[in-house]
């Protein structure tokens, strides 16, 4: 019974020192004066804004990634008392002093620190000696790019890291697999797998690519074990299922995570509003949710309506009309029907309102009780300061000349009949006797005499049309598309039958407050959407680079430059690890093709375990390496050196892989080895000179004379930065 | 492992034939069939025509395996079914011990007991027979009411035209490789047209023209695609069935029959495709004959044809990396057989780097030079072309050019942009919009000649007409300070610091000041690229770049299309970042000076590798400049598949004659279903095979069909479709086409497959035999009558549209989005 008394308690610490001085020299190295410089550096300036808009709850909307590394940073500033007061607008300011730098900067930096104890065990998971995996860690240690990157407010060293992690905590798990598999330690380590994956991606979208590299392998690793007779089917079918929960729905559950907590911090409206629909912008705090809570929510025959575009593009944009009328004749020649423009206006205006009328019944008011409109209804839309009807007919719109002109009648001037009667097809509807709602409801308007549809075109009118964007009715409607259908935003019952009065009642401002909530997944489904489409200016940028630059190191960055002095951060790598690895792939690339064209004719180099370890190895370093690169081949958005970083980290791995390879397998006497040996010395030595030389521009804590200057641009194509006194 | 498969497979074709004479060895028996006919279908037709489940014994991959030698004897043990499993680990010691027993067995393999020979004649006509009436039925859809509409329809307007081209000679510029429209341009020769119609628009009328001959030879081609399909779906699937099947799915679509029907690239790209990939089957299927006259055929022919349809439209790239990796899969298991000395492998490897790309390549190079050989007249495409490009062109002002040697002040010029396909300097009369830098005049790219796009070289700091006589002729040298006025519209080229519209960071260039007085930011320095101070400036031969004086940018195109605003032409910027690259090296093309001699200049000649580069160089960039717009309907690839949206080739409103591009709806909803119906079938059979399943007989060798040569169409048609997904580029719903193709083949294996499989878990035969025959008449008949309701589509139709019940279509708009 108490037979632990009979045993002394004994603990057993096996610590492994090489993990403790490499995780202590990584530190050191990453967070060596993290807080200097006190100003803003580099892209720190993006990424702030996104931090102060977590501080003060606003929503935004960044569609460079998701919303995981945004948070992770912003914890930081949370973690030192950041109130978000800060202005980021300039590289190169000064932070204020309620800025917390160094927490902000302290979550990069001890990931960029763990990459180095990381990159040992990987070497070691992956079978290879601890003398290539202390060579894997120390590179990684003296990699200036790493450093550089690591320590700012940037969020390349936690893609970085969980790229890491995913790939080591399947290695172990595939190590544990052989021994016991089911275990707690085999659980821990696949369920890690995908949520590193998933961390991975939420960070930026990039990190897509190591996950599908993981997934891959874990593909190969399955296929074999279905090919396992020694298991039964149901042992197999475990083994599947629990890979699919660990690998994909855990993942996938995690993204959905990420977003739920974006949006529970960021709940307040703010700047980025306008891209969102009305539904969206009326589930935040504040903003649209102000207008139109309280809002009636069926739209009746007497209606005051806004109608907002769906589409959104080139901005998002009211249905609107004004006094002036079309012009008689165009620039072109053409002429117009010469009756009140209609237009759509990107601004909230009073000339935004129109009265949805009954074109049987005289009256602009909302009856008692309120007769809802329905889907196929057919009705009338009065503009609500003119009292014109909203008109199409068969006359050649002023800038889409294959489209009808839509104009608000006009009575006098021109003989031609009105023809003012729109059918309501409610595009969203779930049954076809819906009734229209507002917000909620995406309509088209479909004219009843030619079927033609109310469109946005997307075209600014020239100065007659005050540059506001065409509407016009499109005959040819091939389909569904956004610019068609148009939503009702703000909306009231109207209420006064004579127009001054109807003109006071659009002045004044919409009511009260009750909140209309969408569910989480639309919210989710709506920013991952509109995420995704944000186009990227792909504008040139004075430090852009093509990915070829990469490989070779011909391109470079300046972060952040002394106010005074020329001392300066640059993104610059250590040429002589950026060189050999990219050496190591090659030699890795020829050898492996050899090794396969001999093993096909029967001729044995290497034993199979070597070989599995060999090919392993590749598949996750030179494949991460391949994953990680060339998909910037095919990017059309512009491109900067640091984007080759978790290529390179992935490289760097492959450096002493192929290294204990040529040691072990290339060098067969002892000579040869030591020579080698003492070689790889060499070499190493001379990438932490090269380390040493850098260093005042990867920490930029010491200004040096224009002369050092120009002796450190080792080539053309590196902008370093030199000040003219 | 091979040999327990081997059994099975014999098993099999006793069970298939059991007309034939038993008691041999199991191993030769299946080899017996195998060597007597490689490269022809299998399958008596009596037996066919029986309803019987009749298949040859030995699919391709066997075949490859006996060609190699790696028969072990017949009577092995080891686990069944390992064939599906890839091939590495083979040369394993038991392989190469198996090598012995299997050559000793071939003498015995080739004394087969025939059938009778009159039955074998008889079954060989009615093979040729239904062949023919597969071939006849095809012509006869593709051929009935052709010349309907009398009018352009749809890109007939552009394809048309560029046949007129090459009978009239005239050079002109298109995103697509000449041959196709070559072809056309051929065709129409041949039949007798004489390239004077203007193919202007749609709708146009032929009147009297002869266009039937170029419809003729686009519908010849699209009709041999179905007995392609017959073909190849026979060579891969040895089931007449199924063959039957995919031919009759394509005889009775729309979408082909209408594509086939006018003068368009499709046809011609089609042709090619199925040709390539059928000439790759039956070369595949030669290899147990290697350097034989068949397989030397064969595959040559898969080199010409890959070489035609890259010289088509550059999507014929995706069959050429379908052939590329069958290659290096063949390659790959013939360098794994040791038996094979590494001589041998590297005479392989040889055989097909000269017809799988020497050939196509020389013959792809022939037709560009064919092309520049016959377009020799100076035409509508010439300003896409480097100058040096245009003084080949007879009638061009380059040609034999006569023009000053020397730019002096007062001489007009034109300036074109060095890199490729960007075109001269341009102006003209619209101002940047508000919000876009200076309100001021554009200054854009174009690539078309222009007036707009002449240029009056003026000193910086007079006004004075320098063309007066009393001035003395002065010579713009290099490091010069000049002004630049634009001819029509007298203002200066001018530079200052705004935002350029597009790139970021550089600087906008615009036209400014009134009859050419402006300020200070009209002053460029003019250099020459590697050349000393004071040196002359030559027209088309010297390299300049013009510098602004007061920012010190350099004036160069960034290469981007500007928005409408701008007229889709390319942007015009100053750029600070001081790069050498050719966005920013000009030259000067035409110049007029009255007070200089015209001397004769021989223009630097470009050699053909030249032209050929410039030329792709100019096609690639036409290609991705084919941007789609906002607010526009674009076709999207997910839309394809399915038959979400046609084209219309003709006719909107009811009393038009109405042809519209659709697929019969039918036939692309069986393709769809049978791609998800293969991808599980095929997942289901691998996944059992890795297992160690034992298969039965039968359907080990139905699953080998299926995944072979089903894996080959299903590749084929994934090659023709995903790419589409990456495209940046405006795409149309015909894109699809080839990749229909593809998958109207795998459909016919598949429900083969699937209907075979269903029989034979039947227990009675009787039964069994019924439900195939009940199943692929259905299927046969389906689509038969799907095509007589839809046929209107395609044929053509007047009257009201297909919401009005009088309408022919009436009630077959089962889709909101097709719009007939």
């Amino acid at each position: 019974m108490l037979g632990f008394l009979e045993r002394p308690v004994v603990v057993t610490a096996d610590i492994n020192l090489n993990v403790v001085a490499l995780t202590a020299v990584g530190l050191l190295s990453r967070l060596w004066r993290l807080a200097y410089p006190r100003a803003v550096v580099f892209d720190e300036v993006y990424y702030g804004q996104y931090i102060s808009f977590y501080m003060k709850r606003i929503f935004f909307l960044d569609g460079s990634g998701p919303p995981f590394g945004h948070m992770l940073l912003a914890l930081g500033g949370y973690l030192g008392g950041f109130d978000g007061n800060f202005l980021w607008n300039r590289i190169g300011a000064e932070y204020s002093s309620n800025v917390p730098v160094w927490s902000l900067r302290l979550l990069p930096a001890l990931t960029g620190a763990l990459l180095v104890p990381m990159a040992y065990q990987i070497l070691l998971e992956l079978g290879f000696s601890h003398c290539a995996a202390t060579g894997a860690a120390l590179l990684i240690l003296i990699e200036n790019a790493l450093i550089t990157q690591a320590r700012l407010m940037l969020l390349e060293s936690v893609l970085i890291f969980f790229n890491l992690l995913a790939v080591l905590s399947y290695l172990k798990f595939a190590n544990s697999q052989k021994q016991r598999p089911f275990s707690l330690r085999w659980w821990f380590w696949l369920t890690l797998t995908g949520m590193a994956c998933s961390c991975a991606v939420g960070v930026k979208y990039v990190g897509v690519f190591t996950y599908l590299l993981v997934l891959a392998v874990a593909g190969v690793h399955a296929w074999h074990l279905i090919g396992d007779r020694t298991l039964s089917h149901v042992r197999v079918l475990c083994h599947l299922l629990a890979r699919v929960a660990a690998l994909l729905v855990v993942p996938a559950l995690m993204y959905l995570l990420f977003f739920y907590v974006h949006l529970t911090l960021v709940y307040r409206s703010g700047p980025h509003d306008q891209i969102m629909s009305s539904a969206f912008q009326a589930s935040l705090e504040g903003g649209l949710a102000r207008i139109t809570q309280g809002q009636p929510l069926e739209v009746a025959y007497g209606s005051q309506v806004t109608l907002k575009n769906v589409f959104g593009k080139p901005v998002p944009c009211w249905l609107h009309s004004h006094q002036s009328t079309y012009p008689m004749i165009y620039e072109n020649g053409r002429g117009s029907s010469h009756q009140q423009q209609v237009t759509c206006y990107p601004f909230k205006d009073v000339n935004n309102w129109w009265i949805v009328k009954d074109p049987g019944r005289h009256p602009l008011v909302v009856s008692s009780p309120p007769r809802p409109v329905r889907h196929g209804d057919v009705v009338q839309l009065v503009h609500g300061m003119t009292t014109r009807f909203l008109n199409t007919h068969d006359v050649a719109a002023p800038l889409s000349p294959h489209s009808q002109e839509v104009s608000c009648y006009v009575d006098y001037n021109i003989s031609m009949p009105s023809q003012n009667l729109w059918r309501l097809d409610i595009v969203n509807r779930e049954s076809d006797t819906e009734v229209w709602k507002t917000i909620l409801s995406e309509v088209r308007l479909v004219h009843v005499n030619t079927s033609a549809v109310l469109k946005l075109s997307g075209a600014h009118l020239p100065d007659w049309g005050f540059r506001q964007l065409e509407v016009v009715g499109e005959k040819l409607s091939r389909g569904y598309h956004e610019s068609m259908v148009w939503n009702v935003e703000e909306h009231r019952y109207g209420k006064s039958q004579e127009q001054k009065e109807r003109e006071l009642e659009l002045h004044s401002p919409a009511q009260m407050d009750v909140s209309r909530n969408l569910s989480f997944m639309a919210r989710f489904l709506e920013l991952q959407w509109r995420m995704l489409m944000v186009k990227s200016d792909d504008s040139e940028h004075k430090y852009s680079s093509s990915p070829l630059d990469w490989v070779t190191l011909d391109t470079s960055i300046a972060y952040w430059l002394h106010p005074r002095t020329s001392a300066q951060i640059h993104l610059l790598g250590n040429v002589v690890i950026w060189a050999s690895a990219g050496l190591a792939t090659a030699v890795y690339a020829l050898l492996f093709f050899w090794y396969l064209l001999r093993r096909r004719r029967c001729i044995w180099d290497l034993s199979e375990d070597c070989w599995l370890r060999w090919v392993l190895a590749g598949a996750l370093c030179a494949g991460g390496w391949a994953v990680n690169y060339l998909p910037f081949f095919l990017m059309e958005k512009t491109l900067f050196l640091y984007h080759y970083l978790p290529a390179l980290t992935f490289q760097i791995l492959l450096l002493p892989v192929v290294l204990q390879h040529v040691a072990d397998h290339l060098c067969r006497s002892p000579l040869l080895r030591s020579v080698f040996g003492s070689l790889v010395v060499a070499w190493y030595s001379c990438a932490c000179h090269v380390f040493n030389t850098l260093r005042p521009l990867t920490y930029g804590d010491r200004s040096l004379s224009p002369g050092e200057l120009k002796a450190l641009r080792w080539k053309d194509s590196w902008d370093i930065l030199i000040r003219k006194y | 492992m091979l040999c327990a498969t081997s059994r099975l497979l014999a098993a099999r074709t006793a069970t298939a034939l059991p007309s034939q004479p038993r008691g041999r060895g199991p191993g030769a028996r299946c080899r017996r069939r195998e060597l007597h006919f490689p490269g022809h279908p299998e399958v008596p037709l009596s037996e066919f025509l029986a309803g019987r489940l009749a298949r040859s014994s030995v699919s391709a991959s066997r075949r490859a395996i006996l060609r190699r030698g790696r028969m072990p004897p017949a009577v092995g043990g080891g686990p069944a079914g390992s064939e599906l499993r890839p091939r590495r680990g083979r040369c394993g010691p038991q392989v190469t011990r198996a090598v012995g027993p299997d050559v000793a067995a071939e003498p015995a393999a080739r004394s087969p007991k025939r059938p009778a020979r009159g039955s074998r004649r008889f079954e060989a006509a009615g093979r040729w027979a239904l062949l023919a009436l597969v071939t006849l039925l095809s012509f006869a859809t593709r051929f009935h009411r052709l010349d309907e509409p009398p009018h352009i329809c749809w890109d007939e307007t552009h394809f048309g035209k560029m046949g007129s081209y090459y009978i009239n000679r005239t050079f002109f510029f298109d995103v697509h490789p000449p041959l196709g429209k070559m072809l056309i341009g051929l065709a129409g020769y041949l039949s007798g047209y004489d390239g004077t119609f203007l193919f202007q628009k749609p709708g146009d009328k032929y009147e009297h023209h002869n266009y039937m001959g170029m419809r003729g030879f686009c519908a010849f081609l699209g009709s041999l695609l179905v007995p392609f399909a017959y073909l190849t779906v026979l060579e891969l699937s040895r089931s007449l069935p199924a063959a039957l099947l995919s031919a009759a799915l394509l005889t009775f679509d729309t979408g082909c029959l209408t594509l086939s029907q006018y003068i368009l690239l499709d046809p011609i790209l089609m042709f090619f495709i199925m040709a390539a990939m059928l000439s790759m089957v039956k070369y595949n299927s030669c290899a147990n004959r290697p350097f034989s006259a068949p397989w030397w055929f064969w595959l040559s022919l898969t080199g010409i044809n890959l070489a035609g349809a890259l010289g088509v439209k550059f999507v014929g790239l995706f069959i050429i990396l379908q052939v590329g990796w069958n290659t290096i899969s063949d390659l790959w298991h013939l360098f794994g057989d040791l038996s094979l000395s590494v001589v041998t492998v590297g005479k392989h490897l040889t055989a097909r780097v000269l017809c799988l790309i020497v050939l196509p390549l020389t013959l792809y190079t022939a037709t560009y030079a064919v092309h520049f050989m016959v377009l020799n007249k100076s035409g509508p495409g010439d300003g896409f072309f480097s100058s040096a490009f245009q003084a080949r062109l007879s009638g061009n002002n380059l040609h034999n050019a006569s023009i000053p040697e020397h730019l002096a002040y007062g001489s007009v010029i034109t300036v074109k942009n060095l890199r490729m396909a960007i075109g001269y300097l341009h102006s003209h009369r619209h101002l940047y919009p508000e919000g876009i830098g200076a309100r001021q005049q554009q200054v854009t790219t174009y690539l078309h000649k222009d007036y707009n796009n002449l240029w009056i070289i003026k000193k910086h700091n007079t006004n004075a007409d320098p063309l007066d006589p009393s001035f003395p002729v002065e010579f713009v040298r290099h490091g010069d300070i000049i002004r630049l006025e634009h001819k029509e519209t007298s203002r200066n080229l001018h530079s200052h610091y705004h935002e350029a519209p597009l790139t970021r960071k550089h600087y906008q260039v615009t036209g400014y000041g009134i009859n050419g007085t402006g300020d200070s930011n009209d002053f460029w320095r003019i250099e020459v690229v590697n050349r000393k101070f004071g040196n002359r400036i030559k027209v088309l031969r010297s390299r300049i770049r013009l510098i602004h004086l007061v920012t010190g940018c350099v004036l160069g195109s960034s290469g981007k299309v500007l928005p409408k605003w701008g007229w889709e032409q390319l942007e015009v910027t100053c750029t600070p970042y001081l790069k050498e690259t050719l966005n920013s090296i000009w030259n000067v093309e035409d110049h007029i000076n009255p007070k200089l001699p015209n001397i004769s200049l021989d223009v630097l000649q470009p050699t053909f590798p030249e032209i050929l580069l410039e030329s792709h160089m100019v096609m690639i960039r036409g290609n991705s400049g084919l941007k789609p717009k906002d607010n526009e309907f674009t076709s999207k690839p997910w839309h394809w598949p399915i038959n979400y949206q046609g084209l219309r080739f003709s006719g909107i409103n009811d009393t038009d004659f109405r042809v519209y591009l659709l697929g019969n709806p039918v036939v692309w909803w069986l393709n769809l279903l049978s791609i998800a119906l293969y991808v599980l079938l095929g997942s289901i059979i691998a996944v059992a095979v890795q297992r160690g399943a034992h298969l039965p007989a039968e359907v080990e060798g139905l699953s080998q069909v299926l995944l072979q040569g089903g894996g080959q169409l299903l590749l084929g048609w994934m090659l023709h479709y995903f790419p589409f997904f990456l495209m940046g580029r405006i795409l149309y719903f015909h894109h699809y086409f080839p990749a229909m193709l593809f998958s109207s083949m795998l459909t016919g294996i598949l429900w083969d497959t699937v209907l075979q499989l269903c029989a034979w878990s039947l227990a009675s035969p009787f039964l069994a035999r019924g439900m195939y025959a009940a199943g692929l008449l259905s299927l046969l008949l389906g689509t038969a009558y799907s095509f007589y309701l839809f046929h209107p589509l395609a044929y053509g139709m007047v009257g009201p549209l297909a919401q009005d019940p009088r309408s022919p279509m009436a009630g077959l708009r089962w889709l909101e989005s097709w719009d007939f």
